[in-house]
């Protein structure tokens, strides 16, 4: 973002200085940090953070996109593109033992599902490369655990946070000190709202997938809930499917993201409809609701 | 007619869409207009702060329904429950860690940080007040002020935080009386009065049921004052509360090819410009700037706290932990000093323990040489100490193994302050503020004091910044005669002239190099204050490579 003419800083200029900074103590003092890349809006706006504060040298580490194998096909097409465009370093990773087991939500229950194919991959792939930091888009506003954790996020060698005991951490004086097998966690969009996010991809003209713009889509209506259809395993009754405008506002996997119905074909409408909601981004997430606390417990065993 | 219909319906789609982008065009222009301020609560256990956070995010309209819903039983909402979002917090109906939540107002943006009242989390607290501009202190009505409210005020205080708003909050318990808010206000202007805080409003409210959180209460006519949340609209912000020149802590060298050589890092205070002279530390070489770099272009300006890279004309070497200021008014090289410390490991800190010391982008060994004294909360009085423990504050000397570039921390907070990290553990074990820089090498010229400091006729002062100053190792010439070219000469060659006379004049300081050289009155009568004044004006560390020919020219 260019300055602007006046004495202060923008909140936007405000909390893009501080990601940047945040980028740049990590690559700094770790030697071998990634940045987990989920192909969503968050990840968009980390991956131009993470150019910006790098800029004019290249990114000095990779992305890593854990595949769960049930990942929107759009999702796929435009990490694919996009990230050869920038001409970054991409490492795919996948259970591939699990999915050869037919992990799946329907069969395992989503809990099981998530373990297995989002946390067990995350700590495979982490610990497989030694990666020692890895970056994450996730925000303190998306939801109560989040609101809690540090920017530096400790984790012990077995991947776990300790929600009870986490360092201090003081102004922007970051502690990334640790030992053998232990890592990081880094949020640079930490102090970021869904509203700043999706402003400063306007401002940014940051490209996105197309699965978050509305259009005509083939949708499992169940009650409120609309259902993508993707997998041949999430079936619909008679009737059930239907052409509904809709769009998605957070990216997940397939069978347990569900999808809004929206008019929104634009960032300036997007933000619009932001506006007048009612309901947080991750309500329709089915993981979050699981039981009580369970983003906590997801984290707690090694969970972004 | 049925293409006409069509046709209407489209026209109308398009209307309703044009409506929400230009909606949304104006509300993006507006966020951008606004302030962001953030603040943190303070205050003992169960005083209320989870329930005001709760209260204030729900009745501006900054909760989600999902949200609400999740927290809601018998048709009662738990606003504490809003932002403790810990299982075992929720299990307890206490706050364990710090809550971030974010809101905003037509007028402001706001961040929050909500933090715990339990003393064995202090460092909790202490981490979520580092980053605040204002801290809301909180008093049960009923009870008034406790020791962990004094220990939270004294924190707040400590970080340099300016202005305090103290909710004494449970009026509905205390039947909305006025004579016990009066007698709280009382006791917490003088706390703020001994803390030397310098701006504390108090409001009564009742969070739970809401009366001047957000709308103001109609059941306290006594109070005519404004809501919570009306201040938090207005209180004046410190976007930059630092006094200190320019400075950039390099993070990293850019060096994309062999064209480029750029130092990136975050502007920790002041602007800067592409032909700017400036210090590059800790060598003291001087040149200017060439460009500021960044992805959106060059810059004609950046100022604090942006994140650039700045290009320099002449081939200097600099790496992580060095620091590019402003000539004027260079930080201080320094392998001594006193800080303030808050303690929060659970192993005591005592004299002789070495840490490893974060202070901006560097990280240094560093030995805790004496522990001068802890303060005890309970009267707000500084004893003598053996050690620190969990949660105490206390001034420390410590001692570097290599020099960081630092200031005061109430000149610079980004500069001016300091973590020590435990080397077995790798956990943060202390949070520290610079106070007083006081090593100085007998006949270091590179280093010394310089500059000429007017007296007048306060002879017994004269008599004990020149004790001071020469146990520092600063040279002194203590003198009668008037300023004249000779003095400023000698100064010129590293040495504070102390110019006593007959007349009550004021205390006034002359630099005798960089950019500032006109007599500066100081403001001060103490001398350990006019002590650290003359050392913060008077000192530039400078290099074998300063290119000063040592008359200022
Ligand atoms: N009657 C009354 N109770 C309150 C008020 N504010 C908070 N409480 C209660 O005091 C208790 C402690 O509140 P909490 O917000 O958790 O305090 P914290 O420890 O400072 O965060 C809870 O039971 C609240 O319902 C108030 O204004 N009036
Ligand atoms: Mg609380």
């Amino acid at each position: 973002m260019t300055a602007t003419a006046t004495d202060r800083l923008t909140h936007m200029q405000l909390l893009e200085a501080e990601s940047i900074h945040i980028f740049r103590e990590v690559a700094s003092e770790f030697e071998n940090p990634v940045m987990l890349y989920s192909i969503g809006k968050d990840s968009s706006v980390m991956l131009r953070l993470a150019q910006k504060a790098f800029y004019p040298s290249p990114i000095p580490f990779p992305l890593l996109h854990v595949d769960t194998g049930y990942k929107f096909a759009e999702m796929l097409e435009f990490r694919d593109r996009y990230t050869a465009e920038l001409g970054v370093k991409l490492i795919v990773w996948r259970n591939e033992e699990a999915l050869a087991d037919g992990a799946n939500p329907i069969k395992l229950g989503t809990q099981r599902c998530c373990g297995l194919l989002k946390t067990q991959a995350l700590l495979d792939a982490l610990r497989d490369h030694h990666f020692d930091a890895a970056f994450g888009g996730a925000r303190r506003d998306e939801e109560k655990s989040r609101a809690k954790e540090r920017i530096f996020s400790f984790r012990d060698s077995a991947g776990q946070w300790d929600p009870k005991n986490q360092r201090p951490e003081l102004w922007n004086l970051f502690n990334g000190r640790i030992g053998p097998n232990e890592s990081i966690r880094v949020f640079p969009l930490s102090n970021w709202t869904e509203l700043d996010v999706w402003h400063y991809i306007h401002l940014e003209k940051i490209p996105i997938v197309p699965l978050y713009f509305a259009k005509p889509r083939r949708m499992l209506v169940r009650g409120d809930a609309l259902i993508p259809v993707e997998q041949p395993f999430v079936q619909g009754l008679p009737g059930e499917e239907q052409w509904v405008k809709c769009r998605l506002r957070s990216l997940g996997c397939s069978p347990c993201t569900g999808a809004i119905r929206s008019d929104a074909d634009t960032v300036p409408k997007i933000i619009d409809e932001l506006m007048g909601m009612r309901n947080s981004e991750r309500a329709n997430r089915v993981i979050d609701h699981d039981q009580d606390g369970s983003m906590e417990i997801k984290k707690r065993e090694g969970y972004f | 007619m049925i293409f006409a219909s069509e046709d209407s319906i489209a026209t109308a789609q398009d209307l309703a869409s044009n409506e929400a982008t230009a909606r949304a065009e104006e509300r993006l222009e507006a966020e951008l207009g606004k302030d962001l301020l953030r603040f943190s609560t303070a205050g003992s256990v169960d005083d209320g702060k989870s329930t005001l956070i709760g209260r204030l995010l729900y009745d501006s309209q900054n909760v989600y329904d999902d949200h609400v819903r999740a927290v809601t039983r018998n048709a009662t909402i738990d606003f504490a429950q809003l932002t403790d979002g810990l299982r075992a917090e929720r299990e307890q109906g206490i706050t364990i860690d710090v809550a971030y939540r974010y809101f905003s107002t037509p007028k402001r943006k706001f961040i929050i940080a909500d933090t715990p009242g339990h003393e064995q989390y202090t460092r909790n607290m202490a981490t979520g007040a580092s980053t605040a501009d204002v801290a809301i202190v909180l008093v049960d009505a009923r009870k008034g002020i406790l020791d962990q409210t004094r220990r939270h005020a004294c924190i707040a205080a400590l970080l340099g935080i300016p202005i305090v708003l103290a909710a004494i909050n449970k009026m509905d318990l205390v039947d909305f009386s006025q004579e016990v808010f009066d007698r709280y206000h009382r006791d917490l202007q003088a706390l703020a009065r001994q803390l030397e805080i310098p701006e504390l409003i108090a409001v009564p409210v009742s969070a739970i049921d809401g009366d001047n959180v957000v709308h103001r209460s109609q059941r306290m006519p006594w109070y005519d004052g404004p809501s919570l949340l009306e201040l938090l609209e207005t209180v004046p912000l410190a976007i930059d509360r630092s006094n200190a020149g320019f400075r950039l802590p390099v993070q990293r060298v850019m060096r994309p090819n062999q064209d480029f050589r750029g130092f990136a890092g975050q502007i920790t205070a002041g602007t800067v410009h592409p032909g700017d002279e400036i210090l590059a530390l800790p060598s003291g070489r001087r040149t200017r700037v060439r460009s500021i770099t960044t992805w959106d272009g060059d810059l004609d300006v950046a100022r604090a706290p942006q994140s650039v890279v700045l290009t320099l004309e002449d081939e200097i070497d600099l790496s992580r932990g060095d620091m590019i200021a402003a000539v004027a008014a260079a930080p201080l090289k320094t392998t001594h000093f006193e800080a303030t410390v808050v303690w929060m490991h659970s192993t005591p800190l005592r004299p002789g323990a070495t840490y490893f010391l974060k202070h901006t982008s560097q990280t240094v060994r560093a030995r805790v040489v004496e522990i001068r004294s802890r303060i005890r909360v309970e009267h707000l009085e500084q004893h003598p100490a053996q050690q620190l423990a969990l949660n105490d504050i206390g001034q420390v000397v410590i001692e570097t193994s290599r020099p960081i570039l630092a200031d005061l921390y109430r000149d610079s907070r980004a500069t001016g302050s300091l973590i020590l990290i435990d080397p077995t553990d790798n956990t943060t074990a202390g949070a520290g503020m610079i106070r007083n820089i006081t090593d100085r090498e007998a006949g270091n010229l590179d280093r010394a004091t310089r500059g000429l400091l007017v007296i007048g006729n306060r002879a017994e002062l004269a008599l004990q910044l020149e004790q001071s100053l020469l146990q520092s190792g600063a040279l002194v010439l203590r003198t009668h005669v008037p300023t004249s070219p000779a003095l400023v000469a000698i100064a010129h060659l590293g040495a504070l002239v102390l110019i006593e006379s007959d007349s009550a004049e004021p205390i006034t300081f002359t630099a005798v190099r960089g950019a500032d050289t006109t007599p500066r009155e100081l403001a001060f009568d103490k001398p350990d204050e006019i002590f650290n004044e003359v050392q913060r004006l008077g000192t530039i560390p400078t290099g074998e490579d300063d290119n000063d020919n040592g008359l200022g020219i």
